[in-house]
């Protein structure tokens, strides 16, 4: 473990000081970080995970430049202002003896929604956190996995176990997709993310199956700073899932992300998302707040980048799953569907850099609001002067629930190039008493019909999500919109 | 089948329906005419249920039921059917898949066994032979960049797969030319059967040239004010609906029985 001097003077790290002199790295391990940011809780993170010095300096540059930035208040979302410094940066893993025991301690009405959500049987331990050593599925199945995987020269593990394993990989692409003065969230993110996933395709390797975060057998935390990395070399081809449609709660209330893509030459990647974090009440209190910057660098020619994504949950979200197209001939998609009820915020949307000749984008966004969900598709498409014979088609639609909620569109298209085409639609409608009516005249009960029109509106999103993932999605919207008519 | 006894209705507030009477049986077709504002699309509106439209005297009894407790869905499965005037679109839901949601969930209220992709798929190609309907149709999603004529053909083409006992078709026939009129009107035809009812609301008597009511009844001023036969309606093309204001009920000779209330 390499040395650390911690700066004189700041609160935790006394407190650390103290526990590290006296050998009792454990009592942390188990209670956790007092609350507060500074360098000192900074360098405690990366000792704790024996990172070398290199990553360190990486951490602390970005947290000096953190410290120089203000939080953006630019987004159309009502927050109250957050207080970094009375934010732990480390949780404890609960011990087993204050989790369930078994299935019959979790909250029956969890178990419901899983039911609802057909969330299958061995998952719903894991998921609602019953003690480890009661399930054993999920390791056999790790393990067949992961044979597959390392026989097809895939690398696929959290990103504490790459810096270990890969560290020249991990340090040739770090941040070279979202640097870390990227923006306020990514700069904190880059001095406090605590796990994540990597992901190495080598060329010409097509990966024999869907990557999704569950196998990702290292996930004893919950997801507070995570941080990922993908890297598909020329020619090889990725399906990437994240999330999942159950219900996640976390005592940590700020979620702040990063997620790096890079495709060489005539790579493929394919970034799917479902993600339902607790919302918070009817009222709106407790819900978690989802800052997240993704960014697909489309380096070499010719590649491919799609990002998908079904947003149920969050009290706050604010992201922009984006693409640079570096490339020549280089594709950018993004789908989205993203509902808030309640008093749900989202400000959400994408951007689509084309900088090569002849590239590419694609965007379909379809937001649902309900209740007196509040949401706004946020898009950039901007060609450069060198992006010669750019093409974008951009769909973004707005379906409103009721009749107190907002939907709100601020498209930004800067062209730089005079053969550029873009092309741009939105459209905004109210599930109406018209549409309800006709079916419900039919015979269809009104719970069938909202999901049936809504449904039919996500379609074209819905498409391009992995089937298991699309079944899931779809039953996650019907349960997200129980109430939100009448 | 149906019986409509002093049915007073509101809508937002407003007082349509004022004492209406009207009994239909089965297998009998009805006309209902009469000037705009009378309230029989309103008529229509509230038999089927819908939202806005206060039931405040009366009752409406069908197949013995009180229907005034049932909720929209349930008075379809009941078998009810009202063939809008202005069919809605709903993008990117299926015809296919909407129609066979529709079927299964009042199968399922009576009972019956829900039908499959494939048996569905079976009856729909029946269906669709029997009216001349191309199965393009089915490709589509529900109205979505219909033609005036194909939201309406495709109303009657749910009837068939539908099969109610009782059809309510509300002005069918507005927005259509001759060439549409006619199949739209070959395609109820058909369906006419000894157990099924049709309430024909039209204003314009062309329509009944083609489907031929067994009775037709003036709506003014929210009650059937005048009931009688085909001749009838012969008789309202000649002279437009203003006599009714004069007081002019008192004029009308209908030649055979007519009957307006039970």
């Amino acid at each position: 473990m390499s040395e650390t001097t911690l700066p004189s003077g700041s609160s935790v790290d006394h407190f650390v000081q103290q526990k590290y002199k006296h050998g009792f790295v454990t009592d942390i391990e188990a209670e956790g970080l007092p609350p507060g940011l500074d360098e000192g809780v900074v360098r405690w993170i990366s000792a704790r995970k024996q990172e070398p010095e290199w990553l360190l300096e990486w951490r602390l540059e970005a947290f000096r430049q953190w410290q120089q930035m203000d939080q953006p208040n630019w987004a159309h979302l009502k927050i109250d202002p957050i207080d970094f410094q009375a934010i732990s940066y480390f949780s404890a893993p609960k011990s087993d003896k204050d989790r369930p025991q078994s299935l019959d301690d979790v909250d029956p009405k969890l178990l419901e929604t899983y039911d609802k959500l057909g969330v299958p049987l061995h998952e719903r331990a894991r998921l609602a956190g019953v003690a480890v050593d009661a399930v054993f599925d999920s390791v056999s199945v790790g393990t067949t996995f992961r044979k597959d995987l390392a026989k097809a020269g895939v690398i696929f593990c959290s990103f504490s176990d790459a810096v270990k394993e890969h560290p020249e990989l991990v340090r040739k692409y770090l941040g070279t997709v979202v640097p870390a003065r990227d923006n306020f969230f990514a700069a904190l993110n880059s001095a406090v993310f605590s796990d994540g996933s990597f992901v190495f395709i080598p060329k010409g390797v097509r990966c024999p199956m869907e990557l999704s975060t569950y196998f990702r057998i290292n996930a004893a935390e919950t997801g507070q700073f995570e941080r990922t990395l993908i890297v598909c070399e020329d020619a090889g081809y990725v399906s990437y899932l994240e999330g999942c449609t159950a219900p996640m709660r976390d005592e940590n209330q700020l979620h702040a992300a990063v997620v790096e893509l890079v495709a060489l030459e005539d790579a493929e990647i394919k970034y799917s998302t479902v993600q339902n974090w607790y919302p918070g009440d009817e009222n709106g209190k407790g819900g978690i707040y989802n800052f997240v910057t993704k960014r697909g660098d489309c380096r070499g020619d010719r590649s491919k980048i799609s990002w998908t994504q079904v947003e149920t949950g969050s009290a706050i979200t604010w992201k922009y799953p984006s693409c640079v197209l570096r490339g020549e001939r280089s594709v950018g998609e993004f789908y989205s569907v993203a509902l808030t009820n309640n008093m749900q915020q989202a400000d959400t949307g994408t951007k689509m850099i084309h900088i090569g000749r002849d590239t590419r984008s694609k965007i379909i966004s379809k937001g649902i609001s309900a209740g007196r969900g509040q949401q706004s598709y946020r898009g950039l498409v901007r060609v450069a002067k060198g992006a010669a014979n750019a093409r974008n088609f951009t769909q973004c639609d707005s379906m409103l629930i009721g009749k107190r909620c907002g939907a709100h569109t601020f498209p930004y298209i800067e062209v730089g190039n005079p053969t550029a085409k873009v092309e741009h639609e939105a459209t905004t409608s109210r599930i109406g008493e018209d549409q309800l009516f006709y079916c419900l005249q039919r015979g269809i009960s009104e719970e069938d019909a909202v999901s049936m029109i809504v449904d039919g509106f996500c379609k074209a999103v819905f498409r391009e999500l992995p089937m298991e993932f699309a079944v899931e999605a779809k039953a996650l919207l019907e349960v997200s919109l129980e109430g939100a008519v009448g | 089948m149906l019986e409509i006894k002093n049915l007073h209705a509101t809508v937002a507030g407003k007082p349509i329906l004022k004492g209406l009477d009207l009994a239909v049986r089965a297998g009998e077709v009805h006309a209902i005419m009469g000037p705009n504002g009378a309230g029989k699309s309103t008529l229509g509106n509230v038999i089927a249920g819908r939202e806005g439209y206060e039931v405040t005297d009366g009752e409406i009894l069908f197949k013995g039921r009180n229907m005034l407790e049932l909720e929209p869905e349930e008075r379809a499965c009941e078998g009810v059917f009202l063939a809008f005037q202005y069919p809605v679109e709903i993008p990117g839901v299926n015809n296919t898949y909407f129609l066979r949601a529709a079927l299964n969930a009042q199968r399922k209220y009576r009972g019956e066994p829900e039908l499959d992709s494939m048996q569905f798929l079976k009856l729909v190609r029946e269906k669709l032979k029997i009216l001349h309907i191309s199965d393009d149709l089915m490709h589509r999603a529900v109205n979505e960049g219909f033609s005036g004529g194909e939201k309406k053909r495709n109303e009657i083409f749910q009837m068939a797969v539908l099969e109610p006992a009782l059809a309510i078709l509300d002005e069918t026939d507005s927005g259509l030319d001759i060439d549409a009129l006619r199949l739209v009107a070959e395609g109820v035809n058909r369906q006419r059967s000894p157990e099924r009812s049709m309430i024909v609301v039209t204003h314009y008597q062309r329509l009944l040239d083609h489907i031929v009511p067994d009775f037709v009844h003036v709506l003014a001023d929210g009650r059937i004010v005048a009931s009688g036969d085909a001749d009838l309606a012969r008789k309202l093309e000649e002279e437009g609906y203003a006599w009714l204001e004069d007081g002019g009920i008192q004029r009308l000779s209908t030649g055979s029985e007519a009957r307006a209330g039970a």
